[in-house]
Parts: C-alpha cells; sequence; structure tokens
C-alpha cells in the first residue's frame, strides 16, 4: 500500500504567541514548532497499517516554512519512509495547502492507497485541509476517526459524533482518513529512529514544482492581534448565610443587566 | 566556538523531556513514596535508546558522544532524579568495560544489554572506605585460571536488580592504588549476597544495598585490564561520570526552578503575585544564574572528553559546582514554596531531598575541591 500522511507543524502549546510586525501572522522566529497532535495519531495508524500490509510504505508531506524541519523529521524517525516538503510561507489558507498537497503527492510519483491525516491542526482550528484534499483527488473522506479496522482495500471506521455515540463507515480504499484522539498511542520516535531518519529522503519542492501560485489562496490574513485581556472575574461573598439572599439578587441583577445572558 | 546543540542533539533532548514529562514526572511522586524500583519506565526507556549511552556502536549501542549523554540526563534527571539514578547507574557500572575491557569482554558484556533491558551494578564504596576509594579492602586472589574475590560492599546502586556487577577489588590493601583491580561479576554467581534496600532520604526508588562477596568465584578473563589495573581504569570512568552527575544536577535545578517561577506569577501577597517583589525576583535570577553557569561547566567538560582532551579538573568543576548549585536551587524552591514547598502535596520537597545526594555520591563537593586544589598547587 502506498500511503500518505500530511502533517503540519504547529507551534508548541506553551508557546508565547505574538502577532507579526506587519500583522499579516504570528510572529515565527522564536516559536519552537512540534509537529500537530492529531497528526501524530495519524502517522502512528500509518505505522500501523503498514505493519500489517507487508511492502507498504509510509510517506510525510507537510507544506510550510523550510526554516525548521521538526515535524517532518519527528514523523520519520517514529517510522515513515521518506518525506516531501512544500517549501511556502506558514500562513497559507486551507485552499492552497490542499492544493499544494495534492501536487506534492503526484510529485512522488506513487498513486495513493490511504492518504491519513489528523482531524484538525491546533493553532488554525481550520478543519478543512482534508475534506478539501479528499475533494480535489475525488476521494471519500471521514473525519473525527477513532478506530480503524480494514485491508488494503477497504476499511471499516468509527467516527464521533455528538453525545458520545459512534458511527461506523465502511470505506473502499483509496481514501482519506482524518484521525482524532483515542485512535490509537502514539509512539516515541526513539533515538536508534533518530539516528536512522537522518539517512532516510526528504524532498524539497517549491509552490511552483506542486502547481500553485499566489493567485489560489482564497484567503489573506491580515489585522492579526491579542485578543483583549479577560477583565478579572467577579467574586461574591456569599459565606455568611444571613448575606445569601442579597448577594443572589445581586448575581440575578448583573446576569439580567451586565451579562445579559438572562 | 558554537553553542548550539545539532539538529540531531535537539532532538534527542526532545525526545528525553517528552518522556521526562509524560513518562517520569507523573509518577515521580508515587515511586519515591513506595520506595520501588519503577522497572516499566526503566524498560520504556530502554526501549527508546535513553539508556546505556555509553555503550560504542561497534557493540551494538547507539554512539552517542560525551554531550549527547549529558543531554539525555539532564533531561532526565529533570523528570526524576531517582529514577534517573538507576539509569545513570547502569553507565557508571558500563564505562570501566568501555573504558578498560578487551574486544571480547565488550562484545561479552556490553552487547546483551543493547539487546534486552538489563541492570548494572558499579561496585567501589565499602562500609569503611568511601572518599578515601583507593584503601578499599575487598580482596581478590589469583587461583588458577579463576580469581576469587571477599569483602563488602556498601550504598550500591542498583543492587538487588543487577544482572552484572563491576566490582573494584585489591590485590593487597599494602598496594593501595597499584592492587586496585576491576573484574565483572555475573548474576548468581555463587557466593553474593544482597542486603536489605536502604531506607534513603532521596532517590528512594533507586535499589541501594550493601553486598558482601564470599570466596565469590569468576574466571581470570572477567578482570578488566589485568590485574592492578583497576585504578586507572576508575579514575577514566569518573572522567565521564562526573560530568554525568553534574548534568542531573543540572536537569533537577531546571525542574525546580521552573516550578517556582510558575508558583511565583501564580502565588498572591501582599496583593501582587511573588514574583513582583524584589526577594523572590533575586532568587529566581540566582537560581536561572547558576543553572546556566553548571550546563556550560558540563558540557565544557563533556566536550573535552569527546575531543580526548584531558578534562579531570573540569568534571571536577562541573560535579562540584552544579551539585552545590542544585542543593541552592532546590532549598530556595521550597523557600519560595514557603509552608507549601515543605509539603509533599508539592513537588519541590522531593526535589530538595533528591539535591542531596548529587552533593555526595560520586565524589563529595569536597572531593571535588581537593581534586581541583590539586590540580592548582601541583601544575
Amino acid at each position: 500500500m502506498n500511503i500518505f500522511v500530511c502533517v503540519k507543524q504547529v507551534p508548541d502549546t506553551e508557546t508565547k504567541i505574538v502577532p507579526s510586525a506587519d500583522g499579516n501572522f504570528i510572529e515565527t522566529s522564536s516559536i519552537k514548532w512540534i509537529m500537530n497532535p492529531y497528526d501524530e495519531f495519524a502517522v502512528e495508524q500509518a505505522l500501523l497499517i503498514q505493519a500489517a500490509n507487508a511492502g507498504s510504505t509510509v510517506t510525510v508531506l507537510r507544506v510550510g516554512s523550510t526554516k525548521d524541519t521538526e515535524a517532518l523529521r519527528t514523523a520519520m524517525a517514529m517510522g515513515a519512509d521518506d518525506a516531501f516538503l512544500v517549501d511556502a510561507p506558514d500562513n497559507l489558507d486551507s485552499y492552497t495547502i490542499a492544493k499544494a498537497l495534492k501536487g506534492a503527492i503526484a510529485k512522488s510519483g506513487k498513486t495513493p492507497d490511504l492518504i491519513l491525516s489528523g482531524k484538525q491542526a491546533i493553532d488554525d482550528d481550520c478543519l478543512q485541509v482534508p475534506q478539501i484534499l479528499a475533494t480535489m483527488l475525488d476521494l471519500p473522506s471521514v473525519s473525527v476517526v477513532v478506530g480503524y479496522e480494514g485491508s488494503a482495500t477497504e476499511t471499516t471506521l468509527k467516527r464521533e459524533v455528538e453525545g458520545g455515540a459512534l458511527e461506523v463507515y465502511g470505506v473502499k480504499l483509496p481514501a482519506l482518513v482524518a484521525c482524532n484522539k483515542g485512535i490509537n498511542t502514539p509512539r516515541y520516535a526513539s533515538l536508534p529512529g533518530i539516528m536512522k531518519a537522518k539517512k532516510k529522503p526528504l524532498t524539497t519542492l517549491s509552490l511552483a514544482d506542486v502547481g500553485v501560485s499566489e493567485s489560489d489562496r482564497r484567503v489573506k490574513y491580515s489585522n492579526f492581534t491579542l485578543p483583549p485581556e479577560k477583565p478579572p472575574g467577579k467574586k461574591f461573598d456569599a459565606t455568611d448565610a444571613a448575606k445569601m439572599p442579597a448577594v443572589v439578587k445581586d448575581v440575578v441583577g448583573l446576569l439580567r443587566t451586565e451579562a445579559k445572558v438572562i | 566556538m558554537d553553542f548550539n546543540l545539532t539538529p540531531e542533539q535537539s532532538e534527542i533532548k526532545d525526545l528525553a523531556m517528552k518522556f521526562a514529562k509524560n513518562e517520569m514526572m507523573p509518577k515521580a511522586s508515587h515511586f519515591d513514596e513506595v520506595a520501588q524500583m519503577p522497572i516499566e519506565i526503566l524498560e520504556k526507556a530502554w526501549s527508546l535508546g535513553l539508556v546505556n549511552t555509553c555503550i560504542p556502536i561497534e557493540y551494538g549501542g547507539s554512539g552517542f558522544s560525551a554531550i549527547d549523554s549529558m543531554i539525555i540526563t539532564e533531561a532526565l534527571a529533570y523528570g526524576c532524579m531517582g529514577m534517573n539514578t538507576a539509569i545513570m547507574a547502569n553507565d557508571l557500572a558500563l564505562l570501566p568495560i568501555v573504558i578498560g575491557g578487551s574486544d571480547e569482554q565488550k562484545k561479552k558484556f556490553l552487547t546483551p544489554f543493547t539487546e534486552s533491558y538489563k541492570i548494572a551494578a558499579f561496585c567501589l564504596t565499602e562500609p569503611g572506605n568511601g572518599s578515601d576509594a583507593g584503601g578499599l579492602k575487598t580482596t581478590i586472589k589469583e587461583d588458577g585460571d579463576d580469581v576469587v574475590i571477599n569483602g563488602n560492599k556498601m550504598w550500591i546502586t542498583n543492587a538487588g536488580y543487577a544482572d552484572l556487577f563491576v566490582v573494584y577489588t585489591t590485590m593487597d590493601p599494602t598496594l593501595k592504588h597499584k592492587g586496585i583491580t576491576a573484574v565483572v561479576v555475573e548474576k548468581g554467581t555463587p557466593g553474593i549476597e544482597i542486603g536489605k534496600k536502604e531506607d534513603k532520604m532521596g532517590h528512594r526508588c533507586s535499589d541501594t544495598r550493601a553486598i558482601t562477596f564470599n570466596n565469590v568465584r569468576v574466571p581470570k578473563s572477567n578482570v578488566l585490564g589485568g590485574m592492578g589495573k583497576g585504578w586507572s581504569i576508575a579514575m577514566k570512568t569518573l572522567d565521564h561520570s562526573r560530568p554525568m552527575v553534574a548534568a542531573s544536577a543540572v536537569g533537577g535545578a531546571q525542574c525546580a526552578y521552573e516550578h517556582s517561577v510558575k508558583y511565583a506569577k501564580d502565588r498572591i501577597q501582599f496583593n501582587v503575585p511573588l514574583s513582583s517583589h524584589q526577594a523572590i525576583q533575586f532568587m529566581i535570577a540566582d537560581m536561572a544564574m547558576k543553572i546556566e553557569a553548571s550546563r556550560l561547566l558540563v558540557h565544557k567538560a563533556a566536550w573535552l572528553l569527546d575531543n580526548g582532551q584531558p578534562n579531570t579538573t573540569l568534571a571536577s568543576y562541573a560535579k562540584a559546582f552544579a551539585a552545590d548549585s542544585c542543593m541552592q536551587i532546590a532549598t530556595d524552591a521550597v523557600q519560595i514554596y514557603g509552608g507549601y514547598g515543605y509539603s509533599k502535596e508539592y513537588p519541590v520537597e522531593k526535589i530538595m531531598r533528591d539535591a542531596k545526594l548529587i552533593q555526595v555520591y560520586e565524589g563529595t563537593s569536597q572531593i571535588q575541591r581537593m581534586v581541583i586544589a590539586k590540580e592548582i598547587f601541583t601544575r
């Protein structure tokens, strides 16, 4: 099986985010990048499927800046065979990224039997790239997947829906599957794995190589600002039973007039 | 000069830190409380290549540089200094084989450690000989193709679980350093008596015991570097292991520091966070300075080793400075936490107990100063 995994590199969750000077994105110079945690599930799933289907290959794809290749190196250290990086600004919109990924798959020379990704990236939370890519490739796609079973030609997927219920899908491959937490437990990239990853092929492509130009952009980002600081919450002292009626009256009044929720 | 880690070293550090935060830290308090070896965690660390970093590539190891080992050790000690001691003790015991062993001995004794998780113990200290290691009294006598070992060892890390012991013995105590002989003893050899587990102040999950060797007979081919060659092997071992212990002090200190910074931001006194009080700011600034200085000393001591230059003095600088700094930083962390710092409910109490041992084992802070002063006045 030719298994592809789309990964995104996102700022470490502990990173302090500040808007860039031009306001068109965030300041990236001092960011510590990690692989998008949902994509780790996708890489792990790809490796599990590879182990169950002899002769399969796992290729990781990423669109983004080349300054740091953390996510791809981690995926290869976990066990992926090779990687394609499309050198691009980090603030592309979902459509352009999907188109670049499609181009990268074509450049790999392999026809995908399965494309895996995380269900969303934890930085911009767009939740769009997997579905757009599947549409572009005319493949079936299922997202928020928490269970995967299957062969080289078809798969049974479990998908989480509201209220903790599961939907079950039978899907013929090739298909695109976007993974959610719970599908597996991602392995660590072991130290021998890190050493081996250095020798694995990482091909860098330009946007032009994958047939993408500036005119493909559907969304242009501008005016990044930090959210306004939250005013401190109000505290009401109702420890004394005698004060309670007055406090309740106060709180109800504020919920009506200030918060306007009742 | 280049103070940057290589991309590969950054990845090694990330993995080790991830392991420390996800696997070690959440269990550190539990294993401290029950005082048991966290075998599952240690095994998992081994499976990721975080244990036995000193084994050369030819014998199945990862071929790490000394600096790589320091990076891993710092991260693991950040997770738990006690668990790191159990991990680091393997290196301490295997280093004499790496340094003084023949090709055949290395194949025989090191390779199994790369095939499955095995535990090793370094046996130098005795009930009557700690800092004065050259005065040890455990004897080794040649008998045909064998050697026979008799004596008592004390404070042996990993003793209760060890598959292999590297034992320092003497051909004759009157020979002092010239009689010291290092020999490998495998688990199950008749005559090894393992004592009860010591009830320690810190590093409680690591398994520390006394060992008695009663007419323990092993083939002469287990002697490392030949009879009477043990002292120089021990000294070369320390050149590697002291920076490593110093690296563990940096990890413990870094953890205490990060807890302190977070607490200082969260805790409100006199209507402002602790971090607004200059008295607290200065303590935390001192912590940051000492950690950075310690880390640089560790990396320089390791860099000298990697470049084949003498590092004994730097190793002592690093060991004494990092250990003393770690103790001070852990003590100040408890001070910043105030009453909460004295409680086991908060993490800094354990770090303070763990920090103390770093000033004691692998050459006390005073022994390090003796090494340094000797170098200064005999130069």
